[in-house]
């Protein structure tokens, strides 16, 4: 699995199988993170640059931290010391840091298509860690491992994701794997940030504005986060959002006794979620976060590592963790 | 004295499909006729070839002044030559804008001393296309621009729509609109629609240009001016310029090979297919095609826009728009709408000829006594379209490594062999 490509850049153009040998392959490593020694020599000697063209504090700590615990040595730069500040072009910034000679790239950039733009023009493995409104391809993953996790399976979920689809990647990423595993997916929002168009998307998509209508028979409910910037690109009161679609306990009576609430975070408590339901039994936002460590372990050693598929497991194996 | 022997001359201001000779002597057509002798002539054999008035071209950027990394006045005119074009028209938003005659007055002497092909400037509507005062556009007139527009951007307002209408009325030149709102453009990148939503990219919904269109021809009626919609994509927008061409208004329009060509559907993340306006939907450019076959629209014009190859290399939201397109042009119309069906023959040749003169108000023919502007083409000649060849300082073109059936074969112009294939 992952041979046919070198990189991470979307979700869109993953078979069902790679998608689950992902998934497996982050299996030990989330069990991994409860040894007391959470160090392995896998990728002992490799060195993984962190380009993060756009702020990002879960996401790059995540990334660094799967490095850390892999063994690699990471070189890291932000968006706020980088000198994209100064003029340089993405395209500069880029073979600058290749002649430092990294083994892989993660990359974070507000425009879309760019870290394909960048697999395009360096040699080594690119991981998209977020790529303006396009994909955010391992938090689908982490989403989904711990779907997978809480309610035993991938397959054939109602899932409702609530907030503003249009400008998310992450609702993008999201809707690609879990239509791949047979759900049925709502999207819900102020209509102006849930167009129609997403109905073409993938099958068995429907858009509504109404959350009473996308919470009934939900099996799984992923609020996003309100991004504040867009509250104010046509003005919408924060006061309305919260009357229309804050996740309140009462909303969430509406959906599946057993319905799971996933947040990609970073969560405004009393915006988009009621602090009892982002706190509740349902809520899987902090093992969603140590998924995504797993998920991008996962990833780093398989495309940066280049382990074949077949290889034994390096958290399974104990003699390889280092000392 | 130049003969021109065995060609299927296709003359569209006098219905002329024949094989017939034509002799061109010093800077004039001398003769056109069957079996024409003209001992010591030069003779081009252009059997199995089409000979045609020269093309025009009634938008383009040559980046001269300020823009010389791009393209020149000469590179971009050796450019516009191999595409067959013998006039190009360019756009203002130069820097300096042409707002005033001394900026005029320089790109026709520039041209004048290193250009391949008649250059004819456009001048802008507003100062610096700025939308609130007038440009110098008399003074202009006088130094040799042929039209008005502040391309790149709309003309602001209504009110300075109709201002510069009626000011451009009285002096017999049409004006030319980019139509565009702007506040619903909003900071788009391509066609608002399915594949803009899964990609993630900005969208720019259809109306943003029909919108403008709509108000254009309202304020048409005003001024009862010539309005030119320049670079039309959209179905909704080719609605209002058949209703306007229907109550008699002088409104006429153009359409660029690649709206005709190609969809928001062949978008990817590559800033070779980011232009404005943007690739529209499907319907949209099956709506361009009937346009283009019934004769509500008028002419074929490339918007040929370089930017030279790192102001491309860049993340599609951040790139400029633009293609180049001079010399795609006539191989994508015999591909897209003559080879098609779609369109016969003569029709092509006058939306790049007899059309693009009707807009400007001039006559274009084969006929003794007219300038000796000619362009000679086949219509199945194989060939591969690489921009790394072009003499274009700029290779952003979408067709880069495209085959054709079809091609400019000479371009003639003032009596002068300037591109030969």
């Amino acid at each position: 699995m992952l041979q046919r490509s070198s990189h991470l850049l979307e979700i869109e153009g993953l078979t069902q199988a790679e998608i689950l040998f992902i998934l497996d392959q982050a299996k030990p490593f989330q069990e991994f993170q409860r040894n007391p020694l959470k160090k392995l020599a896998t990728l002992r000697g490799k060195s993984v640059a962190l380009a993060f063209f756009e702020s990002s504090t879960r996401t790059r700590i995540s990334f660094a931290t799967a490095a850390a615990r892999l063994g690699a040595d990471t070189m890291s730069l932000q968006a706020e010391s980088s000198s994209l500040k100064k003029g340089e072009s993405l395209v500069d910034t880029i073979r600058t840091l290749e002649a430092m000679r990294p083994d892989g790239f993660v990359i974070r950039h507000a425009s879309s298509g760019a870290a394909a733009f960048i697999a395009q023009r360096v040699d080594v493995p690119v991981l998209n860690a977020g790529d303006g409104m396009h994909e955010h391809p391992t938090q689908a993953l982490l989403d989904a491992l711990t779907i997978r996790d809480r309610k035993g399976k991938l397959e054939d979920w109602n899932v409702t994701i609530l907030g503003d689809i249009i400008h998310s990647r992450v609702a993008r990423s999201n809707i690609h794997l879990l239509s791949k595993f047979g759900a049925h997916i709502t999207l819900c929002g102020p209509s102006m940030w849930v167009p129609r168009e997403f109905e073409a998307m993938a099958p068995n998509v429907r858009c509504t504005a109404r959350i009473e209508e996308a919470l009934e028979g939900a099996d799984v409910v992923m609020v996003l986060r309100v991004q504040t910037e867009r509250l104010h690109e046509p003005a919408l009161s924060p006061d309305d959002y919260i009357l229309r679609y804050q996740l309140t306990p009462e909303r969430l009576r509406l959906a599946r006794p057993e319905a799971l609430v996933l947040h990609p975070g970073p969560m405004i408590r009393g915006l988009e979620i009621d602090p009892s339901v982002a706190d509740g039994p349902q809520s899987a936002v902090l093992e969603q976060v140590t998924n995504g460590l797993a998920v991008r372990m996962a990833l780093l050693y398989h495309l940066i590592g280049r382990a074949p598929a077949d290889a034994p497991h390096p958290a399974k194996d104990r003699s390889n963790a280092s000392d | 004295m130049l003969l021109i022997k065995n060609g299927l001359v296709l003359d569209p201001a006098s219905d002329t499909e024949a094989r017939l000779d034509v002799l061109l002597e010093g800077d004039r057509i001398s003769k056109v006729g069957a079996n024409l002798a003209a001992p010591g002539a030069e003779v081009f054999d252009a059997s199995d070839l089409i000979v045609a008035p020269g093309f025009i071209d009634l938008h383009c950027h040559l980046r001269e002044p300020g823009g010389e990394l791009s393209e020149t006045i000469e590179s971009g005119t050796r450019s516009a030559a191999r595409g067959g074009f013998t006039a190009v028209c360019c756009m203002p938003n130069t820097h300096p804008v042409n707002d005033r005659a001394s900026v005029t007055r320089g790109i026709v002497e520039r041209a004048a001393a290193t250009a391949s092909v008649r250059v004819w400037p456009i001048g802008a509507a507003s100062m610096s296309s700025k939308g609130e005062a007038l440009a110098e556009i008399a003074a202009m007139k006088d130094a040799g621009i042929v039209a008005v527009s502040d391309d790149g951007k709309p003309v602001a307002t209504a009110r300075l729509m109709r201002q510069v209408m009626d000011y451009c009325n009285g002096l017999g030149l049409p004006v030319i609109d980019h139509c565009e709102d702007t506040s619903l453009f909003a900071g788009g990148s391509m066609r608002e629609g399915t594949q803009s939503i899964r990609l993630g990219v900005p969208g720019i919904p259809s109306q943003t240009e029909s919108i403008c269109v709509g108000r254009d021809v309202e304020v048409a009626q005003i001024t009862g001016a010539r309005l030119h919609v320049a670079h039309m994509s959209t179905r909704a927008s080719l609605g209002y310029v058949r209703a306007a061409k229907k109550l008699g208004l002088r409104v006429t329009c153009e359409v660029t090979p690649h709206h005709f060509t190609l969809t928001d559907e062949d978008v990817i993340y590559d800033t070779r297919f980011k232009m404005n306006p943007p690739l529209a939907s499907r319907s949209d450019r099956d709506a361009l095609i009937e346009g283009l076959a019934d004769g509500s629209v008028d002419a074929i014009a490339t918007d040929h826009a370089p930017h030279h190859p790192a102001s491309k290399d860049v993340e599609f939201d951040r790139a400029p728009f633009g293609i180049v397109g001079f010399e795609t042009a006539l191989a994508l119309g015999l591909d897209q709408l003559v080879h098609t069906g779609a369109l016969p023959l003569m029709r092509l040749v006058e939306l790049f000829t007899t059309g693009p003169a009707r807009v400007l108000g001039i006559e274009r023919k084969l006929a003794a006594g007219q300038p000796a502007d000619v362009t000679i083409f086949s219509t199945d000649h194989a060939w591969i379209f690489r921009a790394s060849d072009s003499p274009s300082k700029s290779h952003n073109s979408p067709f880069d490594g495209r085959s054709f059936h079809g091609a400019p074969m000479a371009t003639i112009v003032a009596g002068k062999i300037v591109f030969r294939r």
